[in-house]
């Protein structure tokens, strides 16, 4: 049993295709251990297997992020309001890889509608840090992030919306894509802030993450916003970064809350780098230190739109009286939605009303496209820009609560591509206090391949040992 | 003192596409509640709204039908607000970058022509049906999703019988565009008013109220004029106008206030996220105007400059296009018989007989009333001769001038045959004789419709008239 955790989900895949494993002794091992889930990780296991056909996956088990709507399955984006409900319809994203062979094996807890960076803001309490169980795994896809490190999930998948996906999988120790915004289908995902969400990979290794996102990828009919990648995504393959030429942006040193585990761990890497042939020079993303303040204004103002529907009126929770429609709206999303989830509707609300419209969305829309021209340019010097996924090693279980600003800084490094809508993974590097840490390489829209390859050659280098927490 | 009301409408049409504006729904009117729903019509978590091509299409079938500017680029805006027929708690709309600007219909300049989703239909459930009193509400789906263009003109209008006019001319347009049913009984043509007056004279605006949904064109007229009636009764009392929002109850005529200025929505617009704009190609506009038909107010206008009908024939003709091909058909064979009276037989008699009919699929050929009109107007045969031939080629089609033949309709020339007619009815109307000759000329008529029984309407009756004059010496 324990040679089998040791695969990754690409080997798992290979295995089986090869007949030296099951599909069913994968499979139950897995249900096994998901279903004995210590870590509050996953809101729902699957009972049975699902028969999924012979796929590029070849039978190798996924569990998605609570917010991805699955027939028939609870899909609830970590909500109360949300409690029980069981979608008539499956997302894009899990149709594809379900048609790519894998059984998905359940559901991942998560910030409450995606809003949070240490998964305390579900709505089903928090998920906890493998590596250290009093310690946050990260968020806001933190049960896909905890699952896959704990060794309950072959891979996952999860969203990212400021670094939902990057930052949990840094803080957990394993791989997190990000893809191009438009590059995966977002059809079937409850919405956090539509311009931003993406849904990425958690996986292993880099391998796993381009196999995954490999199936994920493609346009979508049912998504206007969707487009077909440029290339087919292929393992990556490179052994150095031989001309590669890497951006550090010049404020990551100077970063607030920037721990020196985090930052020494960095500039081992990006000398790691230099050793397998990269050039390294400095950045200027002048605008991007804006960037959480204005993801703080478009994000939820989206969000207090998105989040109309959970009116009780149709579905989710509904919270009754007789004293008229509007108490009732009143009564069930303040009892249906976290403090988190209210406060960032408020704030969008108030972003988006009249006589403050210019001030607040406009403006930060002016930032966002300021950010987008500041990595175009960047691009022109550089194959990619890089920077830790995350200025800090996951944090104690309450450490932040009651500073949301604070914690809104840990999305400083990660908030950017999005708002530029660019792709950026996080792979494992290396330990601080004991911890894992990440390190982020950003490419240009579509640059996918390219990013892999990069983060194959330094996964190489770096040479982590996912399975450190696999017992 | 004269006031001059000053009106600007916002008309909703509901388009008749295949399916919803946002998804592959059918579009369905009276078929069980909540038939025609799928996720995104429905506004379930995660669906995602894709926009209906068709309607694009049909909205700018409907700028170019209105004369506007259409936009290269258009986007849809997301309008926030909570309501148990909004699925969503937004409707998709267009707001700052819509599908058309500018245009005119007739004499209204229109502002602007944009595309949205329409609400599902609350049904009240309980003894009044209405709002207030019920003992409960549900939703119905079905129409939710309904692909709509608002139309919003310019406050061109001076009163309400215009407005209505105005009204059925949009809606001809609509209906000869095969953009919509633009039925205002089921809801796919809503009106809404702008209303304010002003001093005759003067060119600034009065504050403006908003008459909302009123659903068929005579409680438009009316619930216009009582707005009028209730601003000018208030400013010449001294009293402000309040800007709000109004129904009018078309049962009692009352108007009652739904919400003013201060309780109006903060809708929080802002570009649907969820949406790539809407990028009209030089293509598509050519595609669509090669499927534009020739609109009621260019066909009334071009007959009545080029062929001189009057405005009522003009336009009753032009609105049914149907009748002008007719009319058009018939003018052509008619060989020089006036417009206006070829206009007469077909948008009088012939549309009378038809009804609703088209008379392209009627027995009368478009030849055969092009030769009656001719003799008539040759006096081969009366006019009043003339419709019973056309009673015959309705019923049983035909050529005219065999029916006269058959049925003896011919007039009854001058000469002995009508003297005589007319001598008899003078010896048989003795009184009425003596009374023209006294100098009563109105009393002639029963000379003149003793001859016409006795001919079966085949003499003339000008020249009855001057035969009978002729023999009292008068």
């Amino acid at each position: 049993m324990s040679d089998l955790l040791a695969l990754s989900a690409a080997q798992l895949a290979e295995r089986i295709r090869a007949r030296e494993l099951s599909r069913e002794e994968v499979w139950d091992t897995y249900r096994e251990r998901a279903a004995a889930d210590d870590l509050n990780a996953f809101l729902w296991v699957a009972a049975d297997a699902p028969d999924t056909g012979d796929g590029p996956l070849g039978g190798v088990p996924f569990a998605a992020k609570d917010l991805f709507c699955v027939r028939g399955v609870p899909s609830q984006a970590g909500s109360r309001i949300l409690e029980g409900y069981r979608p008539p319809y499956t997302a894009t994203a899990v149709e594809k890889i379900v048609a790519a062979g894998a059984p998905l094996l359940g559901k991942t807890n998560q910030d409450e509608f995606a809003m949070g960076s240490s998964n305390e803001n579900s709505g089903y309490g928090p998920v906890l840090n493998p590596w250290d169980r009093t310690r946050v795994p990260g968020g806001s896809s933190g049960g896909s992030a905890a699952a896959v490190a704990a060794g309950q999930v072959p891979w996952a998948i999860g969203t990212d919306t400021g670094g939902s996906v990057r930052q949990p999988a840094a803080l957990s120790g394993i791989v997190g894509l990000k893809p191009t915004y438009g590059a995966v289908s977002r059809y079937g995902m409850i919405a956090f802030a539509s311009s931003l969400d993406q849904a990425g990979p958690l996986t292993r290794d880099v391998t796993d993450a381009a196999l995954l996102f490999s199936v994920m990828t493609g346009r979508d009919p049912c998504d206007a916003t969707s487009l077909e990648h440029p290339e087919a995504i292929r393992l990556p393959s490179a052994q150095d970064l031989q001309g590669v030429r890497l951006g550090v942006p010049d404020d990551v040193e100077s970063a607030a809350g920037i721990e020196p585990g985090v930052l020494e761990a960095f500039r081992a890497t990006v000398a790691r780098a230099q050793e397998l042939g990269a050039e390294v020079d400095t950045c200027s993303l002048p605008h991007a230190r804006h960037g959480i303040a204005a993801y703080y204004v478009i994000a939820p103002a989206e969000a207090s739109s998105n989040l109309a529907r959970y009116d009780g009126v149709r579905y989710g929770l509904r919270v009754d009286g007789d004293d008229g429609l509007l108490a009732m709206y009143t009564r069930t999303r303040h009892e249906g939605f976290g403090a988190e989830v209210r406060r960032r509707i408020m704030l969008g609300t108030y972003a988006l009303s009249s006589g403050y419209y210019e001030a607040y969305y406009g403006r930060a829309q002016r930032v966002r496209t300021k950010i987008a021209d500041d990595f175009r340019a960047a691009f022109e010097r550089f194959d990619f820009v890089v920077t830790p996924t995350s200025p800090g090693v996951a944090f104690p279980l309450g450490a932040k609560t009651d500073d949301p600003l604070a914690m809104y800084l840990n999305d400083f490094f990660t908030v950017p591509m999005p708002l530029a809508g660019i792709p950026a993974i996080s792979i494992p590097n290396g330990l601080s206090e004991g911890l894992p840490t990440g390190f982020q390489i950003a490419g240009p829209a579509f640059s996918e391949n390219r990013i892999l390859d990069a983060a194959y050659a330094l996964e190489q280098a770096i040479g982590f040992d996912t399975a450190a927490v696999h017992a | 003192m004269s006031w001059e009301p000053v009106i600007g409408l916002e008309i909703h049409v509901q388009l008749k596409t295949q399916t919803k504006m946002f998804c592959s729904c059918e579009l369905s009117f009276g078929d069980p509640p909540n038939t025609h729903t799928c996720p995104v019509c429905l506004g379930l978590p995660g669906s995602l709204p894709v926009a209906n091509e068709a309607a694009i299409r049909f909205g700018l079938k409907i700028g170019l039908g209105l004369g506007c500017e259409l936009a290269p680029r258009s986007i849809f805006h997301r309008k926030n607000y909570f309501y148990p027929d909004l699925p969503k708690g937004y409707q998709i709309s267009q707001y700052d970058e819509p599908l058309c600007r500018g245009g005119r219909l007739g004499d209204v300049r229109i502002h602007r022509v944009h595309l949205e989703d329409d609400a599902a239909k609350l049904v009240h459930v309980g003894a009044s049906g209405r709002i207030h009193g019920a003992d409960s509400s549900v939703v119905d789906f079905n129409r939710g999703g309904t692909p709509l263009v608002e139309i919003v003109t310019e406050p061109d209008i001076r009163s309400a019988e215009r407005a209505r006019e105005w009204l059925i001319l949009l809606r001809e347009t609509m209906r000869q565009l095969e953009v919509s049913d633009v039925n205002m009984e089921e809801g796919s043509l809503r009106c809404d008013a702008n209303v304010s007056v002003r001093r005759a004279g003067e060119s600034e605006l009065g504050t403006k109220t908003e008459l909302k949904n009123m659903n068929s064109f005579r409680f438009v007229e009316r619930g216009i004029k009582a707005e009028v009636a209730r601003q000018v009764a208030l400013l010449e009392a001294g009293q402000p106008v309040v800007q709000e929002t109004l129904h009018f109850d078309p049962q009692s005529g009352s108007l009652t206030s739904l919400r003013s200025k201060e309780e109006a929505h903060d809708y929080r617009y802002f570009p649907e996220p969820d949406l790539v704009p809407v990028a009209v190609t030089p293509e598509m506009v050519e595609a669509v105007r090669a499927e534009l038909p020739e609109l009621p107010a260019e066909r009334a206008a071009r007959y009545e400059t080029e062929l001189a009908l009057s405005a009522d024939s003009a336009r009753a003709l032009a609105f049914r296009p149907e009748l002008g091909r007719y009319f058009e058909a018939v003018l052509e064979r008619a060989d020089g018989a006036p417009a206006q009276t070829v206009a007469n037989w077909v948008a009088g008699e012939l549309a009378t007989r038809l009804g609703d009919a088209d008379p392209a699929q009627s027995k009368v050929a478009p030849d055969a009333l092009a030769r009656l009109v001719a003799m008539v107007g040759e006096k081969a045969v009366t006019a009043g001769a003339a419709r019973q031939v056309l009673d015959r080629l309705v019923a049983d089609g035909g050529d005219p001038a065999a029916i006269v033949e058959a049925e003896g309709l011919g007039a009854v020339g001058g000469g002995d045959e009508l003297a005589g007619a007319v001598r008899a009815a003078i010896e048989a109307n003795p009184d009425a004789a003596e009374k023209v000759r006294g100098g009563k000329a109105q009393a002639i008529g029963p000379i003149i419709g003793h001859v016409m029984r006795e001919t079966r309407g085949a003499a003339d009756a000008g020249e009855v008239t001057r035969l009978v004059r002729e023999q009292l010496g008068v």
